[in-house]
């Protein structure tokens, strides 16, 4: 790679630092651009729908941590608006064109908005993806709400009503699936962790949307209308619907790129119009759409923070492989929540699973573990309040064990049963978070 | 290990037990790690590499729970309801998880406002020995009475009562080891020392509860819930296990970090220069030396290791020391380097039974590792190697004679 190579990261939160760090740190010693929409520095999300609602740390303490000086060019606050592949070049929104020899699409997704854009301008109405939207939600918290309102019973929906119950708020929240998480978790686990958000208090309707946000007559929520007629009195609402990717401004491109993302291979080299693999182009984080090569599933983005890091791992050393080898990513899939005293974690992809099997605990009460199966292959697992048990599920999803297996450990149903996971087919796309 | 069938690893793995080869065992290590995985005899695996044992660690199916184990006779009952089978380092979850929980809740606050007591502590031992040169017999006058002192200060007990507690974990201490290791004679007498520290402790316990103080038992007796709180015989357990799984270990650690800055030197200048390093110093002396060598489950369901399933009810044993030296997870990996960035050792264990007294023993080694660099002028090994203590699993000198031109105030 010659000095005068200059890459170019479109995107500034996790996956375009990472990749910034990770192309330093294999000694590419070209210039180095990073385009970001936000002004803010790199800082770390999932703290924003928990300890920053409840107030325990402010979003000014969010900055990633540094592993390397980057000697990089920052653009922050501008977002990238278009893409010219034939002259290579990015446009920015003050107009400004930047040419690259490589480029990275790291551009992420943003909060799925409320379809009504007259109730979405209410004040009280928020949406949760960055830190000043978080600014703007916890201000709204502490200023004593009747009640809050969830749209969405999502990862995001559920971290939020948790945050919201630690303040000590009456929270609502609507679910159109049959229980919460069901989308990335299914219905029997989403059922359990349902039971549990109840009983902290929380008013949970699943099987039901908002149909309306209802205005004050001065601009301001006052409540909302259910699919089922009834009315709910709230003065804040989260509008947590899931996301859509940032890739509009690759339209025109020659990428195949849609709101579900930008399709990239498992080595994260873009795919053009003509279905072969861009050698400039890479794609990593929320915006890369790609088929895993453990799992028969369609492609998806797979929204998640330990994606992001391989990712940018990946597209870092192909970036500078010179006659090297392709790197592929081929780890599994991660994600983690934290909410009503419980830590959520999940292996594999749960979501493609027909079947389901409880492995240690019990549903009702305690920690537990539930396998996920298809077509008699192990998929998935989730560990709730059992973290440390997940690398053994993670063997089990990546040698493709029979489904259901034996675990037989101390703490295991004495039977197993295994049942419909309970994924309705409208539930898989979209909304992880 | 009884061989009833031509297994080709159990000679090597002989040849690792065989007390002669204690002082270095590294290069066996290294011969047996060519291979992930061997079979020991019918029923016993040995697994060699890194990422199979940090997973294996981390496994559902690998219980600690010895299957042929037999309850107390008169038996006891837990606060589960289940006859008692000893500490949680012996039980599986859920139950071991809320013992270990309320542990933890009294346990990890309480070491972490230790740290000035431990300088304090450490200090005495060096200035005992006068300013003059000499000798220092590291495992006697340093690495023996520093974990002593510890627990003597967290149970809220006299300086006086530290004899006691030497004698009680010399004697308990055997309760580590395998279970088959232990002659008639050793698992008689460690069955005796159990009792005797149940009644040492039945006084102690009594008088907490009626003037409760800041000390741990005080805070364990009225720890969480009432519903699921250890009882008193899981509370002498508990109380027996923080005092024998850090005290060998701890032992060991320092011992071992002093022998290994002794034979770097460079390292050692370094440390004297900059006694910030111990943090990095101590990390590396977990892996290159880990007081524990080894660890055993059994498997609860087959389960796959290195392409071998391997039947439930089998022992799974793992060489931690082994995987912490392997060139597939470490670079350079025989080379000692305190500025070591990647280092993910497997010295304190993994998943649900990571080491609870990891914290302790970091801010225990890195005072007395920082305290021997900057205090001893001139030291050199007057040993080497020294004699070992016959134990695989616990390795570690019998003693470390050290000698010096004088220790500075």
């Amino acid at each position: 790679m010659t000095e005068s190579t200059r890459i170019v990261v479109a995107g500034a939160s996790l996956a375009g630092l990472r990749v910034a760090e990770a192309l330093r740190g294999n000694g590419f010693d070209g210039e180095l651009v990073l385009i970001g929409d936000e002004p803010h520095e790199p800082y770390d999300r999932p703290p924003l729908s928990k300890s920053v609602l409840t107030g325990r740390i402010g979003t000014d303490r969010l900055l990633l941590a540094r592993t390397r000086t980057l000697h990089a060019r920052w653009l922050l606050g501008v977002a990238a608006t278009g893409l010219d592949r034939a002259n290579r070049r990015v446009r920015v929104a003050d107009g400004r064109e930047i040419g690259y020899d490589r480029l990275v699409i790291a551009t992420g997704a943003r909060a799925r908005p409320w379809p009504v854009p007259a109730e979405a301008a209410l004040r009280g109405v928020h949406l949760l993806r960055g830190r000043d939207d978080a600014d703007r939600l916890r201000a709204d918290l502490v200023a004593a709400p009747r009640r809050v309102l969830v749209i969405g019973g999502g990862f995001t929906g559920s971290e939020v009503a948790s945050s919201c119950h630690d303040l000590g708020l009456p929270v609502t929240v609507i679910q159109r699936g049959p229980a919460p998480l069901a989308g990335a978790l299914g219905r029997v686990v989403g059922d359990a962790l349902g039971a549990r958000q109840r009983s902290f208090g929380i008013d949970l309707r699943v099987g039901t949307v908002a149909e309306a946000l209802l205005d004050d007559g001065h601009g301001r929520l006052t409540g909302a209308v259910l699919s089922d007629g009834t009315r709910i009195g709230a003065d804040v609402a989260v509008v947590a619907l899931g996301s859509v990717r940032n890739t509009e401004w690759l339209a025109g491109a020659g990428l195949r790129a849609d709101t579900g993302g930008v399709d990239c291979d498992t080595a994260c080299r873009a795919i053009t119009l003509d279905g072969t693999a861009a050698e400039d182009i890479y794609v990593i984080g929320d915006a890369a759409r790609w088929r895993h090569p453990h799992f028969d599933a369609p492609p998806a983005a797979l929204e998640h923070w330990g994606n992001a890091l391989d990712q940018a791992e990946t597209a870092a050393r192909n970036l500078t492989r010179g006659g090297g080898s392709l790197r592929h990513t081929t780890g599994l899939p991660e994600f983690w929540s934290d909410q009503f005293g419980m830590n959520i974690k999940s292996v594999g992809l749960p979501h493609i699973a027909d079947q389901v099997t409880l492995t240690q605990g019990s549903f009702e009460r305690g920690p537990f573990v539930a396998l996920y199966g298809r077509d008699e292959v192990t998929v998935g697992a989730v560990a709730i309040n059992s973290p440390r048990v997940m690398d053994g599920y993670a063997a089990l999803v990546a040698e493709c064990a029979p489904f259901p297996p034996a675990i037989d450990a101390n703490d295991s149903p004495t039977t197993t049963r295994v049942l419909d996971a309970g994924f309705a087919p409208a539930l898989v796309s979209g909304g992880l978070s | 290990m009884t061989t009833t069938q031509p297994y080709p690893s159990a000679p090597i793995y002989e040849r690792i037990l065989d007390p002669a080869n204690r002082h270095d065992p590294y290069p066996l290590y290294a011969e047996l790690s060519a291979d992930p995985l061997h079979q020991l005899d019918e029923h016993t695996w040995l697994v060699t590499r890194h990422d199979d044992i940090a997973r294996l660690l981390r496994d559902p199916r690998m219980s600690v729970s010895d299957p042929q184990g037999q309850p107390l006779d008169p038996p006891l009952l837990g606060s589960d309801g289940t006859p008692f089978r000893g500490g949680f380092l012996v039980l599986d979850p859920p139950h071991h998880d809320t013992l270990r929980k309320q542990t933890m809740h009294q346990f990890i606050p309480r070491i972490l406002g230790l740290r000035h007591n431990i300088e304090e502590l450490v200090q005495q031992l060096l200035d005992a020995k006068g300013q003059g040169p000499g000798v220092i017999d590291i495992v006697t006058e340093l690495a023996y009475p520093l974990p002593v002192g510890v627990i003597c200060e967290l149970l809220g007990v006299p300086r006086s009562e530290e004899p006691v507690f030497h004698r009680f974990a010399e004697l308990l201490t055997r309760g580590l080891d395998p279970e088959e290791s232990l002659s008639e004679q050793e698992k008689a007498d460690l069955a005796v020392g159990r009792r005797e520290w149940r009644e040492y402790l039945i006084p102690m316990i009594a008088q907490r509860q009626a003037e409760p103080g800041t000390d741990l038992i005080s805070g364990m007796l009225a720890e969480g819930d009432p519903e699921t709180r250890m009882n008193a015989i899981e509370l002498g357990s508990t109380l027996g296990l923080l005092l024998i799984a850090g005290h060998e270990t701890t032992v060991n650690l320092v011992t071992n970090g002093v022998l290994t800055l002794l034979r770097n030197p460079g390292a050692l200048d370094r440390l004297r220069a900059d006694p910030d390093l111990a943090p990095g110093v101590v990390e590396e002396v977990l892996r290159y030396d880990p007081p524990v060598q080894m660890t055993s489950r059994h498997a609860t369901a087959p389960i796959r290791v290195a392409g071998q399933i391997i039947p439930t009810g089998d022992r799974i044993r793992m060489m931690l020391a082994a995987a912490n030296r392997d060139p597939h997870r470490f670079a350079d990996p025989e080379r000692f380097d305190p500025a070591r960035l990647d280092n993910a050792h497997l010295a304190f264990g993994g998943g649900v039974h990571y080491c609870l007294g990891a914290a302790l023993a970091r801010i225990e080694a890195q005072t007395a590792l920082s305290a021997i660099a900057t205090r001893l002028i001139n030291p050199r090994l007057l040993d080497d190697p020294p004699v070992y203590r016959p134990n695989m699993i616990l390795r570690g000198p019998a003693g470390l004679r050290v000698a010096y031109d004088g220790i500075t105030a």
